[in-house]
């Protein structure tokens, strides 16, 4: 007898028992007695009601180094923080697109547990013995400089406090005396050394701008450097200025949607674009094919209709293969019109190329064809490139390269526009066409001795012009890629499936382990979709691929890919390079408060990487020299160059910034340069040339050459980004590390750099950081200053992934001593100009600068050609063959007067981005309004600078994309150099000036402006270059198109005309392999990745309560359940991972999802959560950064010369870390701490 | 016929990231407080994985949920409730700490406060239970991402289930995310288990919730809700669960976890259902048709006869309304695509959910086939990664029809909203294939990948008498509650408001000098 399906509940004897309760309760209880309902509003309930109430909600946002700009609410109760959610209210995308509501993620979402964590940093702390010692000089010298002086320079004080450097032993101490070393320390280091040895870290503006300007501002007033950060992280894609002359420009994430062919190349976006991923899968619903491209099973493999599971850093493989497809099927096979009217009309395939021969009958690609070849002595012809022109078979110089940028003759015709001009994209005809043989650069090859690579022969079809042999870049690229055409002479792939030959889909299955198949297959379908959608193919590019040392020609490889489909320049198209927040997109305003140059210019803006190789001595430990990475096709330019000769050559030939710059104090140069009679800048040519003066490049190690006072704020550079983190703490602070390896030996040391057998220990007389929570940076500063967190001040803040500029608010006061960033630097500021007008006074400061991209700089050194003054090659002229020579006056006393105040080169000098220069007089004029006036003094009716909300209104008011006015005024300027339509872009928005009132009140969408190279104009979507592509405004480079080809001195030296695939760098037989330290140890050799984390923005976050809960409690290593079980690993085991930079101590987690032979420990693990002392070294384990080591490549320090010309950010060395191997090894499982 | 409403959730596997977001938000907002560190209201669980707490699905252990007699009839799988009552004192079932995780924070302070040593400072864990140092064996979301998935994944009760069918291998690799709230059932088993008639169902939307005042800490909830959703206060003895945030609800907010969801994957909105028919629904003798069965009670809010019989049953218009325009009832009664977690347990669970796709198209072309092709379309499903077999162990019993209905809707969706992309004719026979026309497949669309805030969340205010109602009952003033709690372990003290319990804690903090001065376990 069954009762199923007829409702029965229990049996008799309970449902009579449960009727009872229908007694107890008024609520109502079903017949069946199953179940009690009631009507809302009961007591009960009361409990959760009063939960949520709340008195308020403030809207702000995250200043942390994300791409979010997530819009938070911010819930106070009885002046508490208590939590957040997201805010909804972005302006819309439009009625057929997913919306940008919710920005955010688990991160964000834990961040107000910061406001009364017990890591909260409360009060202004000082290292204790420093502060004893500080005091009684005080005391007894009556003097705060004298006093820094006398301690700082005693060898044993100075050791006493270095070596006690993050050991413990912070005390508090009041703001005054905290400011007061400080700009003790900075007022004896410019009198003593210098302003150039005083170093400002802080990085990516647009995380919250106003803070980053203030201490930016103050370091460029007292003439110290800023230091770069974007090519420092490895995040600057170097590939983004060698083909577009641009730092990077993508599209928000909302363009996503418009794809219809999506690749996720090393960029897993859930985990690093949270905010913004849902685009992603809403797009497959749109029909967007979705491809994968990881060596794990990521988090976005999930969402992947094909996964790529390339070995790590072989992606250049995998794209020259897709590139192999692409050429074969889509220009040769077939010619898709889109494809080719694209590629003559927006890249440097037609152009014309010389080749060299190299040996009898081999040639080597030269250099461009430039109107100069054509007789043309006209101004700057040298930088006119050529063409073919398909009609007529005559040469012709089409408008828009770089001699149209600067020159008279060029008013009007900087532009893409080709008039009657079809370019000729090949110069072959059949296969009788003239050809010759070409020798290229592989790389795949012999690996074993070289990083150098190996030949290949290949032929190319060739022309003569002017006497010379040419070809065009696009018959380089066949060539190169291995598309066989007829008659050619050299050795050309048979087929898809030839293993040996460079590039095809067999050929990278080899290196890749992806199947040829399915690479075929995907290279087929991107550009099928791109043709069929007229251009819709994108890839997102992500750490993955750029954090590698050869990043630049991975990129090349795969950026060529939505070229050469026609995608860039379309929505929904193109390259999507997800690494680093690096649209600050107010960008004008916040560049003039951030360098100063309202009142001084120009000011000291460093390159990181070189910086950091330097100043913590990591080039004494670098015993790979350039010419390791020469191709044999090269000439022989590196022999017998370390990587540090190469700094100091790229530095004196005006390439690469320096500073400190000269071995001696740049004020007293001036002084030195009046009493010789002389100017500055010949005084110094004089004393170069004599010798008597040398660039601190040549000998970073003396001690007149070593950074002395260093800001960190906004960043955790010691517990984060520190690549080679054991080298910071030896050489930099002076205190314990790990660093395990050797120096180099003699026969491997610089040349021409300076070698001293002693190497410094503690350069830095301080370290002072700002930060609202206990990390390593706070751990081994001499001072600390408590900050406001984001929810306790005013600032802006815009990311790339979406087009709107919103605020922080503060939700409540800055609790306990904390004050925000801005409030602390025109603290300083005050302090200092006190000090320093008894100390300094009035001086004139000589300040080196390198020959700028997107200045008349970048036209100095045309063809690329490396002539080196000091070899006797040219003459030393300053801004042409060396560093431009700048004088400037430096009223110490009135520091706290011009940080306060916006100085009036504004309107009378104008502000200067991208080449074009406004002068704003009516906005400082508003300004004025808005934040009213200085009284007095030397600023006397400026407008006020005193408050990060005044920062806020300048930033807001000087820059295009916020003022409508600024915005058409700069594309009116750009009209006249191009002869194109462009302020119809901004016009309808010119009345258009966004408040800062208005950022409080909702994110609000900003204004096409000239300082990007996408439009928002209509309510379109932002993607790059769509100006360039629709209104034919040149990219900055060479020839104004998109480049393939690179014709520098130095890119041929290391075989680099083209994209290519280079290898991840052979760290064992390079460095020797790593080891444990503990002979016969059970242990696995594998390579060491840091990708970016989920739990954690870099180091923010990964000591929040709540990320810890949600994973694992402390640094972990995430490794294969293969390379476990070699080395005895259990999954939460703790492990050491040592190789010769450090050690690491973090608990395995053992997972299927990783590829044996890898190993994850995701970025960025600071040392301060549950890490226990290292059983090989007895210290304290490292952070993940302890791992790795700063390694250069000579292509990156390149200069003078078009789209190779240095910019902040934009140009330098990266810190890549990628390529670098470890041994794991299951330590004891009993820990010290 | 008796009409009533049910407010329910439905997520889209298919879009979480398994960013855990709605975890913090939901944490941040109910359970940042003592005596809760290891409740998540709502959680998300990497699938292959063990979920929270841990094997919780594995009914044989701990016997949650409903299961039919002998003789066909609803009796908690825990025993009649005279065995509940009986084994009050000693409730077997019971998942303990282990289970969930050992809450623990840090010594933070340590970093700033270290005095001067020989080595740098390190903020080591510390349990929230012991107070003593420890070592982190396990977390909230331990095994997330499948993190020793290799170890401990065959734990997973589901996989235990499958065998082979699913392995820890490299080439074989795929995982999903599960997040997860209280289901808010039609037939709560943990309402049943209460000995106490604290736990009750909301008469106008459904909501479970926990009366503070009434509950006397027994902890039958815990071991009676299959998806282990309720859980106990060890401050104040008292079970929490998720209460759909009826605060917001009430003014028409969409709950946090909800409105927090960056993959936007989460919908709310009312459905009525017919409460005379829900035992003869959770009565269904089959397990795999127990979804249709609780379909077959969910009433379509356009049919004149159920409205009529709401308006008899007193729900309010513009509630009506509503439900008409419900995204749960369109996903799971017009689409079909949403699917009730584990109905097998009988409790007619309301949180439901479309199973994940992708990615689907991997196994079929690397054979080379163009996994989009329409021809290919339908073979791709039965080649995906995630086995089919695992999708229909947690959402239809077993039975793999269902999740199949709704992947190959999911890609023909997919497949001809591709040619609507590229602008090329379109082919009705992709709908039709799946049963749909063109019409219904784009507004299907449009609901999933659009998935606008005014159609994501569909939520009538509370009305105004209630809310009269409700404002009558509100405390006067929050001081009206004393800052001490209840020492009786069953918890028969009054209950602090949250908000001044943790009110009083960080203003503590912010007074204190150091952290460690602070008793932070409270």
């Amino acid at each position: 007898m069954s009762n199923a399906g007829t409702g029965e509940v229990d049996g008799e004897i309970t449902d009579a028992l449960l009727k009872t309760r229908r007694f107890l309760t008024h609520a109502d209880i079903s017949d069946d007695m199953r179940t009690i309902h009631k009507e809302g509003g009961r007591e009960g309930d009361v409990f959760y009601r009063d939960r949520w109430s709340h008195d308020k909600i403030v809207r702000s946002t995250h200043g942390v180094n994300c791409t979010g700009s997530c819009s938070w609410k911010v819930y106070v109760k009885d002046g508490i923080i208590t939590w957040e959610t997201q805010e909804t209210d972005y302006p819309s995308v439009g009625p057929d697109s997913p919306e940008y509501e919710p920005r955010g993620c688990p991160r964000g979402a834990a961040f107000s547990w910061y406001t009364y964590s017990p890591t909260r940093v409360r009060f202004p702390y000082a290292r204790r013995v420093l502060l004893e010692m500080y005091r009684e000089a005080k005391a007894r010298l009556g003097d705060p400089v004298l006093a820094f002086a006398e301690i700082s320079e005693d060898p044993q004080k100075r050791t006493r406090y270095q070596s006690g450097r993050g050991k413990g032993g912070l005390v508090r101490t009041s703001w005054e005396e905290a400011l007061e070393i400080t700009a003790a320390a900075q007022v004896n280091t410019i009198k003593k050394y210098g302003p150039d040895r005083i170093v400002g870290f802080s990085p990516i503006p647009a995380m919250s701008m106003a803070s980053h300007a203030s201490g930016a501002r103050y370091t460029s007033l007292l003439g110290g450097s800023m230091v770069s950060f974007y090519d420092w992280y490895a995040d600057l894609p170097i590939a983004s200025p060698q083909i577009w002359g641009d730092q990077t420009d993508v599209p928000e994430s909302a363009d996503w949607w418009n794809a219809a062919y999506l690749i996720m190349w090393g960029s897993n976006i859930p985990v690093t674009r949270t905010p913004d991923s849902h685009f992603m899968t809403e797009s497959r619903y749109n029909g967007t094919k979705v491809v994968v491209v990881s060596p794990d099973y990521a988090d976005n493999t999930k969402f992947a209709d094909t996964w790529m599971a390339a070995h790590p850093g072989t992606d250049g493989a995998l794209a020259m293969a897709m590139g192999h497809v692409v050429l074969k099927e889509f220009y040769v096979d077939k010619q898709v019109p889109r494809f080719i009217e694209y590629s003559k009309a927006y890249s440097d395939l037609p152009n014309l190329i010389s080749l060299k021969e190299r040996e009898p009958g081999v040639y080597v690609p030269d250099r461009f064809i430039t109107a100069v070849d054509l007789g043309d002595t006209t101004e700057q012809a040298n930088l006119k490139t050529v063409v073919i022109d398909e009609a007529t078979g005559e040469l012709a110089v089409p408008n828009g390269s770089l001699g149209f940028r600067y020159t008279e003759s060029g008013v009007g015709k900087w532009n893409l526009d080709l008039g009657d001009i079809d370019p000729l994209l090949s110069v072959y005809k059949d296969q009788t066409s003239e050809s010759v043989a070409l020798a290229l650069p592989r790389f795949d090859i012999g690996q074993e001795s070289s990083e150098g690579g190996g030949i290949m022969q290949r032929g190319v079809p060739v022309r003569h012009v002017a006497g010379r042999l040419v070809t065009t870049v696009y018959d380089l690229m066949l060539a190169s890629y291995g598309v066989k055409r007829d008659g050619l002479p050299g050795e050309w792939p048979g087929s898809y499936d030839d293993v040996t030959q460079p590039y095809t889909p067999a050929w990278q299955e080899e290196i890749t382990s992806v199947p040829a198949a399915t690479v075929t297959r995907v290279a087929r379908e991107f550009a099928d979709s791109a043709d069929r959608s007229g251009g819709r193919s994108m890839i997102t590019l992500g750490a993955g691929t750029n954090h590698w040392f050869h990043s630049d020609e991975t990129y090349r490889a795969i950026i060529a890919l939505v070229t050469l489909t026609g995608c860039q320049g379309v929505n929904g198209g193109g390259w999507a390079h997800y690494v680093g927040q690096e649209k600050c997109r107010p960008y004008t305003g916040w560049a003039q408060l951030a360098s100063a140059g309202d009142w001084q210019r120009p000011p000291r803006q460093m390159a990181g990487t070189a910086f950091f190789y330097s100043a913590t001595d990591q080039f004494r430990y670098d015993n790979m020299g350039a010419q390791e990475l020469a191709s044999p096709l090269g000439t022989g330019l590196f022999k017998g160059m370390s990587m540090s000769d190469c700094v100091a050559k790229s530095v004196r030939m005006g390439w690469m910034p320096s500073y400190p710059t000269f071995n001696r104090n740049p004020l007293k140069i001036c002084d030195d340069a009046v009493e010789a009679g002389e100017t500055p800048q010949d005084y110094v040519v004089s004393q170069l040339r004599s010798g008597d003066l040398e660039f601190a490049a040549d000998d970073p190690d003396a001690a007149e050459n070593w950074p002395r006072v260093m800001t960190v704020w906004r960043a955790n550079l010691l517990g984060s980004s520190s690549k080679g983190n054991e080298y910071f703490l030896r050489h930099l602070l002076g205190t314990n590390n790990q660093v395990r390896a050797d120096e180099t030996p003699p026969e491997q040391r610089p040349r021409d750099v300076r070698w001293r057998d002693e190497a410094p220990i503690g350069k830095l007389d301080l370290l002072a950081s700002i930060d609202f929570r206990m990390t390593s940076t706070g751990i081994f500063s001499d001072i600390l200053f408590p900050a406001a967190t984001w929810y306790e001040k005013e600032d802006l803040n815009t990311t790339d992934m979406h087009p709107f500029i919103h605020a922080f608010t503060p939700a409540i006061d800055p609790p306990w001593e904390t004050a925000s960033d801005y409030d602390t630097f025109v603290a300083l500021s005050k302090v200092f100009s006190r000090l320093a007008r008894q100390h300094l006074g009035v001086r004139k400061d000589l300040v080196a600068v390198p020959l700028l991209h997107d200045t008349p700089g970048e036209t100095k050194q045309p063809g690329g050609v490396v002539r080196d003054w000091k070899l006797g090659e040219c003459e030393p002229i300053p801004g042409v063959t060396m560093p431009n020579l700048a004088v400037v006056e430096r009223d110490y006393g009135q520091i706290a007067a011009k940080m306060t105040a916006l100085g009036p080169n504004v309107e009378n000098l104008g502000t200067t981005v991208k080449g074009i220069t406004l002068k704003s007089v009516r906005e400082v004029e508003r300004l004025k309004e808005i934040n009213g006036t200085v009284k007095g003094g030397i600023a006397d009716g400026r407008p006020r600078l005193d408050q990060a909300k005044h920062a806020c209104e300048v930033i807001l008011a000087l820059s295009g994309t916020t003022n409508g006015r600024v915005a058409v005024a700069g594309f009116k300027q750009l009209e006249e150099r191009t002869g194109q339509r462009l302020a119809d872009l901004a016009e309808d928005n010119e009345g258009k000036q966004i408040r800062f009132t208005d950022t409080q009140s909702s994110p609000q969408s900003v204004i096409t402006s000239w300082e990007w190279s996408g439009s928002e104009h209509g309510g379109r979507r932002y993607s790059p270059f769509t100006i360039n592509v629709e209104r034919l405004k040149p990219w900055h480079t060479l020839t104004g198109r998109q480049h393939y080809f690179l014709d520098h001195d130095w890119m041929a030296e290391l075989g680099e005309w083209l994209p290519a695939y280079r290898p991840p760098l052979g760290m064992s037989r390079l460095f020797g392999p790593p080891t444990s330290g503990f002979d016969g140890a059970l242990e696995v050799t594998v390579r060491y990745l840091t990708p970016h984390s989920k739990w954690s923005i870099h180091s923010e976050y990964q000591d929040n309560l709540f990320m810890l809960s949600l994973s694992r409690g402390g640094p972990d290593i995430w490794m294969s359940n293969i390379d476990a079980a070699k080395a005895g690993i259990k999954d939460n085991d703790w492990i050491e991972s040592s190789n010769r930079n450090g050690v690491v101590v973090a608990r395995a987690v053992v997972t299927h999802r990783m590829p044996e032979g890898t190993v994850y420990m995701y970025h960025a693990k600071d040392r301060l959560i549950d890490v226990p002392k290292a059983e090989s070294s007895g210290k304290r384990g490292g952070i993940h950064n302890s791992l790795t080591r700063l390694l250069m490549k000579p292509s990156h320090f390149i200069g003078g010369y078009a789209q190779l010309s240095y910019g902040f950010n934009y140009y330098g060395p990266t810190g890549n870390q990628r390529d670098e191997v470890t041994v794991i090894r299951r330590r004891s499982q009993e820990v010290e701490y | 016929m008796r009409v009533m409403a049910q407010m329910g959730m439905v997520m889209n596997l298919d879009k979480c990231i398994g960013c855990s977001t709605c975890s913090v938000t939901c944490k941040q907002a109910w359970t940042n407080r003592p005596g809760v560190e290891y409740v998540w209201f709502n959680n998300v669980e990497t699938r292959p994985g063990q979920g929270y707490p841990r094997g919780y699905e594995d009914q044989e252990k701990w016997k949650g949920g409903w299961k039919l007699d002998r003789k066909g009839r609803l009796r908690l799988k825990a025993g009649g409730r005279i065995r509940k009552l009986a084994t009050i004192f000693s409730n077997p079932n019971l998942p303990n700490v282990d289970d969930y995780y050992e809450p623990w924070t840090y010594d933070y302070d340590s970093l700033l406060n270290a005095p001067a040593g020989d080595d740098f400072p390190v903020a080591r864990p510390k349990s929230l239970i012991t107070d003593k140092d420890m070592k982190v064996e396990w977390s909230a979301n331990w095994d997330d991402d499948l993190g020793g998935a290799t170890e401990h994944g065959y734990k997973d009760p589901i996989v235990a289930k499958l065998g082979d069918k699913v392995k820890f291998e490299f080439e074989q690799a795929f995982m999903f995310y599960l997040p997860r709230i209280c289901e808010h059932c039609i037939n709560p088993s943990c309402v049943a288990s209460c000995p106490s008639g604290a736990m009750y169902k909301r008469e106008e939307d459904g909501i479970v919730l926990v009366d503070q005042d009434k509950c006397r800490g027994w902890r039958m909830c815990v071991s009676g809700c299959p998806y282990k959703k309720v859980y106990f206060n060890h401050t104040t003895g008292k079970a929490e669960k998720c209460t759909m945030c009826y605060p917001r609800l009430e003014v028409g907010q969409p709950t946090v976890c909800s409105e927090t969801c960056v993959g936007r994957l989460r919908y709310l909105g009312l459905v009525l259902y017919d409460a005379d028919r829900v035992a003869e629904a959770a009565t269904e003798p089959d397990e795999t048709k127990l979804m249709a069965a609780q379909k077959s009670i969910l009433l379509d809010p356009r049919d004149p006869e159920v409205l009529a019989e709401a308006r008899r049953s007193g729900i309010p218009e513009d509630w009506l309304e509503a439900a008409q325009n419900s995204p749960v009832y369109d996903l799971a009664c017009r689409y079909d695509v949403a699917l009730p977690l584990h109905p097998e347990y009988r409790t007619l669970p309301m949180v439901w959910y479309i199973p994940p796709l992708s990615p689907v198209v991997d196994a079929l072309t690397e054979t080379g086939h163009d996994g989009e092709d329409i021809g290919n379309l339908f073979g791709a499903i039965d080649a995906m990664r995630i086995p089919i077999e695992y999708l229909a162990e947690l959402f239809t019993a077993g039975d793999i029809d269902p999740v199949n209905d709704v992947l190959r809707k999911l890609a023909a969706m997919r497949s001809h909203m591709r040619t609507v992309n590229l602008g090329e004719a379109v082919d009705p026979s992709i709908a039709e294939a799946v049963g749909m026309t063109i019409a219904e497949m784009e507004s299907m669309y449009r609901l999933l990948a659009i998935a606008k805030y005014e159609d994501r969340y569909v939520i009538p205010s509370a009305h105004t008498e209630v809310a009269n109602a409700l404002l009558e009952e509100l405390p006067g003033c929050s001081v009206d509650f004393t800052s001490t709690n209840g020492d009786s372990p069953v918890g028969e003290a009054k209950p602090v408001p949250v908000t001044i319990e943790s009110f009083q804690l960080t203003k503590q903090r912010l007074e204190a000098e150091q952290y460690s001065d602070l008793d932070h376990k409270q």
